[in-house]
């Protein structure tokens, strides 16, 4: 089994992140990076599934170069190798574009299972396993709680607002994984040693069969007009409980007709 | 008046609020076309005329038995055959799977989690835990925008709801993903958190899984839905399902009461863009406090039961 897990770097989202100035972008840079803590749980089903069923775990970056701390977690944590598509032309893609260049590098890598994070704690659109499956024509498992790969077939527990649905489809697929699906492994000091001897191939734009001029942020179908800082909430009136604290939350609440 | 397609979200023709919040939405920039798609169209079409769909495009059928990509291969049809101004459809998690799907197929762009979009379509966003406001705007192709619940009030107003069936002949592709099953957690009597106009939610002051009855309390005297943060879900005191935050869900209610929550930045990225918020917290420094409109600095076991009883007295 060929398993390919897309994983993405973020900010941390303990430290302040900003959009730049210049080209309201990401400030990347500014803020420490992790692997988006989503896609933890993606790489921890994609190596179950391995270690249940054989086969061979490829992570999947598309970043800045500063994206290589977070393959080497993922390998550390026992990916067997990563390929990280970096390149200045795709700086500021936005999720369609960014769909389109990781889906080319797909179709380079192979797959029999493309395995996602749900959502991104940075772009936060939750798209892209949608996207990707569009793009490969192949059937997308998203938002899964649970996922059973049974020879060429997958079934998945696609979580709902009212629990979930049962469904099936077969390899090659696209799963995408919601938080608590399993409970990520730490890497080991073992793991950590061997990750700096698993192969990282590096892919430019060039080398995927993609055009430079579908990607970046001179190219992006969707664009940032401005951003501010938000309007600060007027400050708010606080007690002090007294034994009359409930009865006055109930009066606050009375005044802005909610009882 | 150019049309405007309006995916309507619904559980077997229960119409959810935020397809009436779209149809209002749609109606500043042009005329609203409802796009139906699944069982129970009869019973909800008069809700459609009345939050001022012109037309209703239905399709049922095999459509809601393949998970996504059929409703994707609809709408794109449709924008082939209407040429939308936009299509607007509800930011939850399988709304935005929807939109994806159709941005590649009409190559266009997408923007999710908007919180406003005005007569140029420009859209709103509010990001990094509501930090930042952002406008950003689809520059390629039909603009696809979904757009979180609860962000605009509802405003009714007549339309002719003319209903046009439709159909799609399905790719391949598209039934590559087969519902087999559909498992339906019995739902109990409250609102659904995303959609709620009022949502209580407790967190790690709360203490333990037998407290949460507190939370549920207050949640009922306001006809309210519960929500958690992680650390109460973590600890397993309360499902996942209800966990509220940077990933969890994301309200945005007319009231949001936080019990026993500190305020983390990964909290309040799915709550801070409640229109008021009331915090209830032992600890005067707790981070929650800056975004209150409310506060009370005091235990929950007192606050609280002080509080349903003073709300059933009122009531
Ligand atoms: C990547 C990432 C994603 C995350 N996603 C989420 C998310 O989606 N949602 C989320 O909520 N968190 C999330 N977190 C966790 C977040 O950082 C906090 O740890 C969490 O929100 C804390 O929950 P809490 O406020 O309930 O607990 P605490 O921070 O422990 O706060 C408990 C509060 O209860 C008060 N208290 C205690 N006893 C009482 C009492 N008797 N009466 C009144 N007050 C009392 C205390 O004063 C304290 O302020 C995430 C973290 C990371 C790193
Ligand atoms: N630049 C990227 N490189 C690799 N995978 C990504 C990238 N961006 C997003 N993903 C994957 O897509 C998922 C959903 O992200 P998003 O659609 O941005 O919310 C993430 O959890 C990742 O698995």
């Amino acid at each position: 089994m060929n398993i390919v897990v897309c994983v993405k770097q973020v900010p941390d989202t303990a430290s302040e992140r900003n959009l730049k100035t210049d080209d309201k972008t990401l400030d990347r840079e500014a803020a420490d990076g992790l692997m988006n803590e989503l896609d933890e749980y993606a790489v921890e089903e994609a190596l179950q599934i391995k270690e249940a069923q054989g086969g061979e775990v490829t992570v999947l970056t598309m970043g800045p170069d500063k994206a290589a701390e977070t393959i080497r977690k993922a390998l550390s944590m026992g990916a067997d190798k990563a390929v990280h598509l970096v390149d200045d032309a795709l700086h500021g893609s936005d999720a369609l574009q960014t769909s389109a260049a990781l889906a080319q590098a797909l179709r380079k890598i192979g797959f029999d299972l493309v395995i996602l994070g749900s959502e991104s704690t940075d772009a936060r659109t939750g798209v892209l396993a949608a996207m990707l499956a569009e793009r490969l024509g192949v059937p997308q498992l998203s938002l899964a709680g649970k996922v059973e790969i049974d020879g060429g077939n997958v079934r998945v527990e696609r979580q709902t607002d009212y629990g979930h649905d049962k469904v099936e489809g077969s390899l090659p697929a696209v799963v995408s994984v919601v938080e608590k699906i399993n409970e990520p492994r730490y890497p080991s000091f073992k793991g950590i040693m061997a990750a700096k001897k698993k192969p990282v191939e590096k892919l430019a734009v060039g080398d995927i069969e993609l055009d430079a001029a579908a990607v970046g942020l001179g190219n992006a179908p969707t664009q940032v007009v401005e951003f501010a800082a938000a309007p600060p909430r007027a400050a708010g009136t606080i007690v002090t409980d007294e034994g009359e604290g409930g009865a006055q939350a109930a009066d606050f609440l009375a005044s802005k007709k909610f009882v | 008046m150019a049309e405007v397609l309006v995916l309507v979200d619904h559980f077997d023709g229960d119409i959810k609020k935020v397809t009436l919040e779209l149809l209002t939405l749609a109606r500043r920039f042009g005329e609203p076309s409802a796009v139906w798609v699944g069982p129970g169209y009869d019973g909800a079409k008069d809700r459609l005329a009345e939050y001022g769909a012109a037309k209703v495009y239905v399709a049922d059928g095999e459509l809601a038995d393949y998970v996504v990509a059929p409703k994707a291969e609809l709408l794109a049809k449709l924008a082939g055959e209407n040429s939308p101004a936009a299509i607007l459809v509800s930011a939850t998690p399988e709304g935005k799977e929807v939109a994806g799907r159709l941005a590649v197929k009409l190559d266009s762009g997408v923007l999710t989690d908007v919180v406003d979009v005005n007569g140029d379509l420009v859209a709103e966003h509010s990001i990094f835990g509501g930090a930042t406001i952002v406008q950003a705007k689809v520059a390629t192709g039909t603009p696809i925008i979904a757009v979180r619940p609860n962000a605009v009030a509802p405003v009714a107003e007549a339309g002719a709801a003319a209903e046009e069936q439709v159909s799609v002949e399905l790719s391949d592709a598209a039934k590559g993903a087969k519902i087999v099953d559909r498992v339906v957690q019995a739902k109990g009597e409250r609102p659904e958190l995303t959609e709620a106009a009022i949502v209580v939610s407790g967190g790690r002051g709360v203490g333990g899984a037998e407290n949460f009855s507190v939370i549920e309390n207050l949640a009922d005297s306001l006809g309210a839905a519960v929500g958690a943060s992680r650390a109460a879900t973590d600890a397993g005191w309360y499902p996942h399902a209800f966990q509220v935050g940077q990933t969890g869900k994301t309200v945005s209610p007319q009231l949001y009461i936080a019990v026993g929550i500190s305020g983390a930045i990964q909290h309040r990225a799915g709550m801070q863009t409640s229109k008021t918020i009331v915090a209830i917290n032992k600890d005067p420094e707790a981070p929650i406090f800056e975004l209150a409109d409310y506060g009370v600095v005091g235990d929950l076991f007192n606050v609280v039961p002080q509080l349903v009883e003073e709300i059933d007295k009122r009531k």
